[in-house]
Order: structure tokens, then C-alpha cells, then sequence
């Protein structure tokens, strides 16, 4: 049985995820709605790391579900960037970074939805009720925030690219 | 003879459900002016509310002289709030803008209109042949006539061809728009005012309605005061006149309006009080609701919003004993956390009780601006006309043939860019020509000194077009000045789809001319074509405007098409649709379960309430095969910028009873500005001895982002909430705000609704912290409204020259 070969995989996939929500967050303060939307599926993904955590044991698998720097104390670097985009946020150049920050979020959510995924099958296979039920709770949240950055996709590229 | 600005909604004429709503005539006239002495009545209505109050203006020898109610209207029976009584005086002012304004060596001079539209159209041929169609942003009002939206809308989408449309009714009305578009798949006013006749329960959210709705509030008020009252809930963390009528006041926290819903639903399943055959028939989606709020228990909510449990049980057992519920929603939720997902857990609340559709079982998601809802309906504000939608290319095809032009040439690859997406454009520099029509920016959005380094911005092109040099137009490059209410013939539409037609009563001052005329001079001078080289905008006057507009709603829910100037002329108001089915207009929508939700016809396919993801045909295919209503849940989460040590208050901003928007005609009605002369910040008892603070003290009102500095005003608002009026800019601030604080959106934050993009007034963090001591002074705030304070004190009245006449008809 491979199951946490699986489960490893998940809990990589979502912790860079809710990283890279934080990162993009802060690169894009002057963005107001990508600042605070990215802060909500952050936490969203932390909360499914926690609930993953929840079947190590069984699987054999490590715990650390508190490896994210959030919220209240957010690190000097988090305020460095944050500070950095209201300065330079009266400027084009970050819209383009926007896009390419927002095709990296794809990317990670992409990968924890196709783990959550596997993980799913594999549970499914050796008949693990409480890990079905898990990914059940948990991939829609992965398919949501993937789905919003192809919205904001739609949303932001028409501008920069014409402008 | 009545002081209406001591007694704001005049004297009662209590009566029974189900019976009509006694007739009381207001006027007001000019001092030594009799009605005898009048040489004519222009009818018209309201253009300082959302609540559309028909009046006829007196004018005599060729100026306004005053005014008085229509007793034939089915909005308000003759009565008029103290903002229609007093404000038309605005009119008048000696200050209104006369003559074209343009920047030369940084100063704005007075130029000529051939001067002015030249460099308007200079600079946007430019841009277009530089950048095309994205470098332009147009960001109109909630107060302009429909053929002027109309007009913008075709000129700016099919002309100009930018997708960059949007109205301060961003500010107002977005989130009612989004939580019909989202419940019942298309924007459109169920419920009607007579409900409020037939209603055995009112249900008022976020919504202080004496204050913005004043005529609305009589109406219930006569309920409450008639032999059958109806039972009163009130959502509000202020002590607001309805507050002190309700049965159940819940006082919730900031940010908190999404759980307190979720409890009520909670406890209606629980209870079984749900209308099952209804549910089954009309809708879609109540499984995933009971599911969503299954732990939601009156004790869990009553811990977060901070309340008692057992209140939102006595709220929830009087939602359940009737479907005549009249549910109401204004600003405490549209500018509120969750501000979408709250509204439509309100249709929910409806849906859930079969109350919609019935006499008296109805829903209003109000509008905060007279003509708000043609800013909506006419493709002004973030869809396009007509209640199309932009995701269907079906709809822009129909659009496209109406306009003679290519579908490709309507931007329609994404949604409609926002007002606050537009502005964080102009930040960024890839929007260069900014056209503000009818709104004062500078004073109404959040965060304002990122919106005055805006609109100051090097390389921005700013047009402002307005009756009075506002502290937007001070920034700008071009100063239109405009025609105004009573000065331009047009019409619009109230809240409960009432349309009126609005007389021109006097000549504008100077050079002022009307919005339509002003956007008619300016397609022609750009030569906008349809594809044949046949001029993109063939209409030439408000009747034109307003036919070509008819064609446009034809087959759609707004259907103008039974109308027409004559019909509307002279008290001949009418709710749309009013069509060949409905020729005398429809009072209630959804009567049968009839919606536009189909996928072919529906507005809008719905977003994620929380991410504001939209949803794809596919999915609402799937979702909602057969057109239904649409029962959709939602899950609390924490507003951001949570209180911490440095400030631990929550502000909330909000109006007055005396005061429009940002008092560029109220404040220049002598009455109306004595009454509410300047800024105030209202708050508990506790917090102010808290900070030893105490009535009429100066206070600095600190937030991350700006300080206000005001008086005092210690009132039963929630502990823990700071209030302060959001009316109040700087063009009549004196020498007591010498530096940026005296508008309550310096301390604002710049976020905003996921789904309807309304920007969030009311839940950013602050401090108070004493600056002076009263010396003698009471806060400036009223004290007849939710503003009333704890400590005894002179009672706001109107002194002399406020008298108005009641007369009470059969």
C-alpha cells in the first residue's frame, strides 16, 4: 500500500498553495481584492492541511500542519513585500507580474486538485471511508480557488495586454 | 402647519391591512407665496432618495417657488420627506457652475463649450489611435435620467467601445442587483409598496429606512399606528426610529449580518416552519442550505454577532408565523461584510416562507439613489442594457442588431470592469481619460487620499460634468457644467419599478446644459458610426432617446415598451413590465413562480458568493435546469482588518435624514444644512467613559489610513461601534478641517464584495481619542433620528421659515 506516497504529495501541493496565496497576496497589496481573497484560500488550505493531518497516523506519515506563516505574525519579509507593492503599485509593471503570479497560483492549485484526486482514488481502493469522506470535504475548495484564477485570468489580462 | 425638520415625517394618518393609504398632501412654498400666486405645477418626482415621491414644483415668473406632493401617486399619496421639501432651493444657488471650465497652467479657468468639447475630443482621439478603447473609464451616478444612461451606455460600449462602465451605484445598489440576479437569475424589484399595506410582518435588515426612505417610513409608521399592527424585526447596531418601534432589535456586531441569517434559517428548518409545496415548485438548491446551516444554532450565532439567543429565537418564531413577510435590505448590508451572501440568505428567508409574490409577502432590495435602477437597467453599471447578459453571446447578438454594429465590437470577454477596478486602473496609468458624470468621487469612495492622488494623477485626463465645483471637479482637466432636476425633461425609475416621467419646470443658470445634451454633442463630434456609416447614436432628444430605449427592453423583464411620454406625462406613473400583457404596468413579479432564470434569458449565470468566481452556462444548466429560483448558502467568515490594540473599534459610516449623498444640494438648502451643519461621531455610553469622553467633546477618529475630527455624540449605539455620517466633504468645511479630516472615508479600507464589488463601509477598525473638551457644545448632529442622544439638550427644529402645509384628503 502506497496511500502516503499519496497523502505526501497532498500535503506538499497544499502547503505551497496556501505559501504561494500569501506570497501573491503580499506581492499585490495595492490589488486589493487579489490581497484579500488570496488571505481567505490561504486559509483555506491551511484548514484542509490540518484536516489531512488527521490520517497521518494511520499512514505513517510525518506531521507538520503549522509550517504556514500567517496571519497576525506575519514576517518582516511578508512586510517588506507588502510595503514594496503599495509603493510601486501606481506603476504597470506589477499588473504583468499579476499574470504571471496568477498562472503560478494555477499551477499549485492545479496540483493539489490532481493529488486530492489520487488520493481520492486511492482511498476508494483500499475502502478508507474516513479519507474519502476528507477528500470529499476538502477537493472542492482546491477546485475553487483553481477556478478563481482563471477568472482573474479573464478578468486582468484583456488590460494588460491592451494598454 | 407642520416644522418638518423637528417632526420629519409629519403628522399620522394611521390605518388598517388591507385597506388604502390615506392621502396627505405636503407643500411647501416660498415665504409670501400663496398656491394661488403660482403660474404652474411641473410634475416630477424625487431625485434626492431611492423612494420616488411624485410632486408637482411650483414655479412662478420663471423660477421654482416650491413644492407639493402628488396625491394621485401610488408611491407616497401626496407626502414628501424633508430633503424634497426644502432641497429644490439647491437649484438656485448662487454658486452652480454657468459656464465650461478647463486647466491651463495647472489652474481651472472659464472657457467656452467649443473650447471644452474640442479638448474632450482632442484627447480621446488621441488615446484612441494611441492605446484604443481600454485607455477610457467612465464612472457615472445613481442620480441622472435614463435617456442619459442609455445614451452613455451606447456611446461608451458601441462608441468608444471600452468595457470600463460603471455608476457610483457601486456604492448603493450593486449588492440589491447582484442578490436578485443571483436568487432569481435576473435584476428586477419583486415586492411593490402595497405590500407594506397588506404585511403582517416587517423585516427590516441594514435598512434605516426613516432616514432614507422617509415616506416609505410613514407608511409603516400608519401601519404600526392602525389597528392591526404588524410585527417589527429590525437588524441595525444603531437605535434607529424602527429600532424603536421593533418587537425584536437585533443590535448585531459589525460584520456579522451572514450568521445571524444563517440562525434564523437554521431555526425555521429546525422548527419546520417552511413551505414545502412552494420550495418544490419554485426552487432549486434548499438541500445544500439545510446542510450549510445545520450547526448554525441561535447559540452559535448569538456568540458571534452578539446578541442573545434567545432574541434571534423570538425573530425566528415571528418569521414563521406568516407568509405575509415584507423583508427589506439597505446599506448595513449592501456596505457590510458578506454583503451579497447576506441579501440572498434575505430572498431565502422569502422563499423558505412562500413569501413572495402575495400581497404583503414580498421582498424590496432597496436602492440607495432616485435613479439607480436605470443606471442598472440601461448597461451603466456592470451589465449590459436591458438586462443582458454579457456571458450570452445570444444577447450581445440581439444588442448588436439593435445598435447596428458588430457583437465584436461590444466588449464582452469579461465582466464589465467595476468602479473600484476602474480607479485602480487609472492608478496604474493604463487608464488615461476618466468621464465622471453626476458623482462626487473625491467624498464617496473609500480611502480617499489614494483617490485624490488619483485623480490628480499625471497623465490622467479627468472630465467632470456637475452642477457645482465639487472637490471631485476641483481636480479635474474639464468642468462640465450641467442641467439638473427640474432644468431638463427625462425620466426614471423608483425602487419598486415605478417609472416617472420628470417636466422641465425652469431654464438651467448660464451656459448649463443637460447630461443627454452634453453626451449628444459629444458622439457627434466623435463621429461615432454604426456599421452601415449611419450615425451610432440617431436619437436627438429625451422623447427620441427614450423610444430608442423602449425598443432596447422589448421581450426583456424591463419591458418599456406599453409606455410612452404621453402616457407618463402628468401623474401617470407606472411599474414595468408594462407591455402588451401588463399594459397598466405589473405590481408584484414572481406572482407564479414566473422567472428569468431560464439559461437563454437569465441576467447573469451567478458567481461564488465567496470568491466571486462566475459560473460557467454548463454549471447553471445543471444546477437549474428548469429556470427556478435559485437557493444558494453561504458560510460566515471573519471580516478582514480585525480590531487589535491600536484599534480596537469598528467604524461605521451612514446617513442622516437631512442629507443626500455628499450634500452638493442638501447642504446648500438653508434648512436642511441647519439641521445637520457638520460632521459628528456617534458612540456608546461605555466607550465614551471608556475615554472620558463626553457630549460635544472634539474627537479625532483614527483608522490605519486617515483621522476625522468631530464632536461627540454619546448615544444607545452598540458598544464597541463608531459611527460617523458619510455626507460631509470639504467645499463648505471652513477653517475647522484646515488638513483632510473632516469626510468619513479618509478612514475607509479599499475592499469590497466578492460577488457585487460594493466597496465595505462599514467594518474597518479604528480609534477615538479626546482632542478638546465640549466647551459648552453639543454634537452637530440631529437629534429627532438614530443620532438622538443620551444627555438632555435643545431638540433639533426647523426655527423659522420651515413651515409646510398637511392637507388631508378623503
Amino acid at each position: 500500500m502506497k496511500i502516503d506516497i499519496a497523502l505526501i504529495e497532498v500535503h506538499d501541493a497544499e502547503t505551497d498553495l496556501a505559501q504561494q496565496l500569501l506570497q501573491v497576496g503580499e506581492r499585490h497589496r495595492a490589488d486589493h481584492d487579489v490581497f484579500h481573497l488570496t488571505r481567505t484560500m490561504s486559509g483555506w488550505a491551511t484548514q484542509r492541511l490540518h484536516r489531512l493531518a488527521t490520517h497521518s497516523t494511520t499512514y505513517g506519515v510525518p506531521q507538520d500542519p503549522d509550517t504556514i506563516d500567517r496571519d497576525q505574525d506575519r514576517g518582516i519579509l511578508a512586510l517588506v513585500r507588502e510595503k514594496g507593492a503599495e509603493l510601486v503599485g501606481h506603476r504597470p509593471e506589477p499588473a504583468i507580474l499579476l499574470l504571471r503570479d496568477i498562472r503560478d497560483l494555477h499551477l499549485a492549485a492545479a496540483r493539489a486538485s490532481l493529488g486530492w484526486t489520487m488520493l481520492g482514488q486511492g482511498a476508494q481502493a483500499v475502502n478508507d471511508h474516513d479519507l474519502l469522506a476528507t477528500v470529499t470535504a476538502c477537493h472542492p475548495k482546491a477546485i475553487r480557488t483553481m477556478k478563481w484564477t482563471v477568472q482573474k485570468m479573464k478578468e486582468a489580462s484583456p488590460q494588460v495586454l491592451a494598454s | 402647519m407642520v416644522d418638518r425638520i423637528a417632526e420629519p415625517w409629519g403628522t399620522r394618518t394611521p390605518y388598517a391591512r388591507g385597506t388604502e393609504w390615506p392621502v396627505r398632501i405636503d407643500t411647501r412654498l416660498n415665504d409670501g407665496v400663496t398656491p394661488d400666486d403660482v403660474d404652474h405645477w411641473v410634475p416630477t418626482a424625487s431625485i434626492l432618495h431611492s423612494n420616488g415621491d411624485a410632486l408637482d414644483i411650483a414655479v412662478k415668473d420663471g423660477r421654482m417657488v416650491g413644492v407639493r406632493g402628488r396625491a394621485d401617486s401610488r408611491v407616497n399619496h401626496g407626502r414628501l420627506g424633508p430633503k424634497d421639501l426644502f432641497g429644490w432651493q439647491a437649484n438656485a444657488s448662487p454658486d452652480r457652475l454657468t459656464r465650461p471650465l478647463i486647466r491651463r497652467d495647472g489652474i481651472l479657468v472659464e472657457t467656452d463649450w467649443e473650447t471644452a468639447m474640442g479638448a474632450m475630443v482632442d484627447r480621446s482621439k488621441e488615446l484612441l489611435q494611441e492605446q484604443g478603447p481600454s485607455a477610457f473609464g467612465i464612472y457615472t451616478s445613481g442620480q441622472l435620467f435614463l435617456e442619459e444612461y442609455y445614451t452613455l451606455a451606447t456611446l461608451g460600449r458601441a462608441g468608444i467601445g471600452t468595457n470600463h462602465i460603471d455608476g457610483n451605484t457601486r456604492l448603493c445598489t450593486a449588492t440589491a442587483a447582484e442578490a436578485l440576479k443571483e436568487t432569481f437569475g435576473c435584476d428586477g424589484q419583486p415586492g411593490t409598496y402595497s405590500d407594506v399595506d397588506h404585511c403582517e410582518v416587517l423585516f427590516l435588515v441594514g435598512h434605516n429606512v426613516a432616514e432614507t426612505q422617509v415616506t416609505l417610513w410613514e407608511r409603516m409608521l400608519d401601519r404600526i399606528q392602525g389597528p392591526d399592527r404588524p410585527k417589527i424585526i429590525v437588524v441595525d447596531p444603531r437605535p434607529t426610529i424602527p429600532a424603536q418601534h421593533a418587537n425584536v432589535h437585533l443590535a448585531v456586531k459589525s460584520g456579522t449580518n451572514l450568521p445571524l441569517m444563517n440562525a434564523l434559517l437554521h431555526e425555521l428548518i429546525a422548527h419546520d416552519r417552511v413551505d414545502n409545496a412552494f420550495l418544490d415548485e419554485h426552487t432549486v438548491g434548499y438541500d445544500e442550505l439545510v446542510s450549510r446551516v445545520a450547526d448554525c444554532t441561535p447559540e452559535w450565532a448569538a456568540e458571534i454577532c452578539g446578541v442573545s439567543a434567545e432574541q434571534i429565537r423570538e425573530a425566528a418564531r415571528i418569521l414563521g408565523s406568516t407568509d405575509r413577510i415584507l423583508s427589506t435590505c439597505l446599506q448595513g448590508v449592501y456596505q457590510s461584510h458578506q454583503a451579497t451572501a447576506t441579501a440572498v440568505q434575505v430572498n431565502n428567508l422569502n422563499l423558505l416562507r412562500g413569501a413572495l409574490g402575495k400581497p404583503g409577502g414580498g421582498i424590496l432590495q432597496m436602492n440607495g439613489q432616485p435613479t439607480a435602477q436605470n443606471t442598472r437597467e440601461c448597461g451603466a453599471n456592470g451589465d449590459l442594457p436591458a438586462f443582458r447578459n454579457w456571458a450570452n453571446d445570444a444577447h450581445v447578438q440581439e444588442l448588436a442588431e439593435l445598435w447596428n454594429v458588430e457583437a465584436s465590437s461590444i466588449p464582452h470577454y469579461g465582466p464589465p470592469t467595476h468602479a473600484m477596478q476602474i480607479f485602480r486602473y487609472a492608478e496604474q496609468g493604463s487608464i488615461r481619460f476618466l468621464w465622471i458624470t453626476a458623482t462626487n468621487p473625491a467624498v464617496s469612495l473609500p480611502e480617499l487620499h489614494r483617490i485624490r492622488s488619483i485623480l490628480a494623477k499625471e497623465g490622467l485626463f479627468v472630465v467632470v460634468q456637475d452642477l457645482f465645483l465639487t472637490e471631485t471637479a476641483e481636480l479635474a482637466d474639464i468642468v462640465l457644467p450641467a442641467a439638473t432636476w427640474g432644468e431638463k425633461e427625462g425620466t426614471f425609475t423608483n425602487t419598486d419599478r415605478t417609472v416617472h416621467h420628470s417636466d422641465k419646470a425652469v431654464d438651467p443658470p448660464g451656459q448649463a446644459r443637460s447630461d443627454l445634451d452634453i453626451f449628444l454633442d459629444y458622439a457627434r463630434r466623435m463621429d461615432f458610426r454604426d456599421k452601415d456609416g449611419g450615425p451610432l447614436v440617431p436619437w436627438h432628444d429625451p422623447e427620441s432617446a427614450f423610444e430608442a430605449w423602449q425598443a432596447c427592453t422589448e421581450g426583456r423583464p424591463c419591458d418599456y415598451t406599453g409606455l410612452s411620454y404621453e402616457k407618463l406625462r402628468a401623474g401617470g406613473e407606472t411599474q414595468w413590465p408594462c407591455n402588451a400583457t401588463w399594459p397598466d404596468g405589473r405590481e408584484r413579479l414572481y406572482t407564479d413562480g414566473d422567472f428569468h432564470a431560464a439559461l437563454e434569458d437569465c441576467e447573469s449565470y451567478g458567481k461564488d458568493l465567496l470568491t466571486g468566481t462566475a459560473v460557467e452556462p454548463d454549471e447553471y444548466r445543471a444546477m437549474n435546469p428548469n429556470g427556478r429560483a435559485m437557493i444558494k448558502a453561504a458560510a460566515h467568515v471573519p471580516p478582514a482588518e480585525p480590531p487589535s490594540d491600536n484599534f480596537p473599534l469598528r467604524l461605521n459610516t451612514g446617513r442622516t435624514v437631512y442629507h443626500f449623498h455628499t450634500r452638493t444640494k442638501t447642504g446648500r438648502a438653508p434648512q436642511l444644512a441647519a439641521a445637520a451643519p457638520d460632521v459628528w461621531v456617534e458612540f456608546s455610553a461605555p466607550d465614551a467613559d471608556r475615554h472620558g469622553i463626553g457630549e460635544g467633546d472634539v474627537v479625532d477618529v483614527v483608522a490605519p489610513r486617515g483621522s476625522v475630527r468631530a464632536r461627540a455624540r454619546v448615544t444607545g449605539i452598540r458598544e464597541g461601534i463608531v459611527f460617523v455620517p458619510f455626507h460631509y466633504g470639504y467645499w463648505d468645511a471652513g477653517d475647522q478641517h484646515d488638513v483632510r479630516n473632516r469626510a468619513a472615508n479618509e478612514l475607509t479600507i479599499t475592499e469590497w464584495d466578492p460577488a457585487s464589488k460594493q466597496p465595505i463601509f462599514k467594518t474597518a477598525a479604528c480609534r477615538i481619542q479626546k482632542v478638546a473638551d465640549a466647551d459648552g457644545h453639543t454634537a452637530p448632529a440631529p437629534t429627532t433620528t438614530a443620532s438622538r442622544p443620551r444627555a438632555a439638550m435643545a431638540a433639533t427644529t426647523g426655527g423659522r421659515d420651515v413651515e409646510v402645509t398637511e392637507e388631508f384628503g378623503a
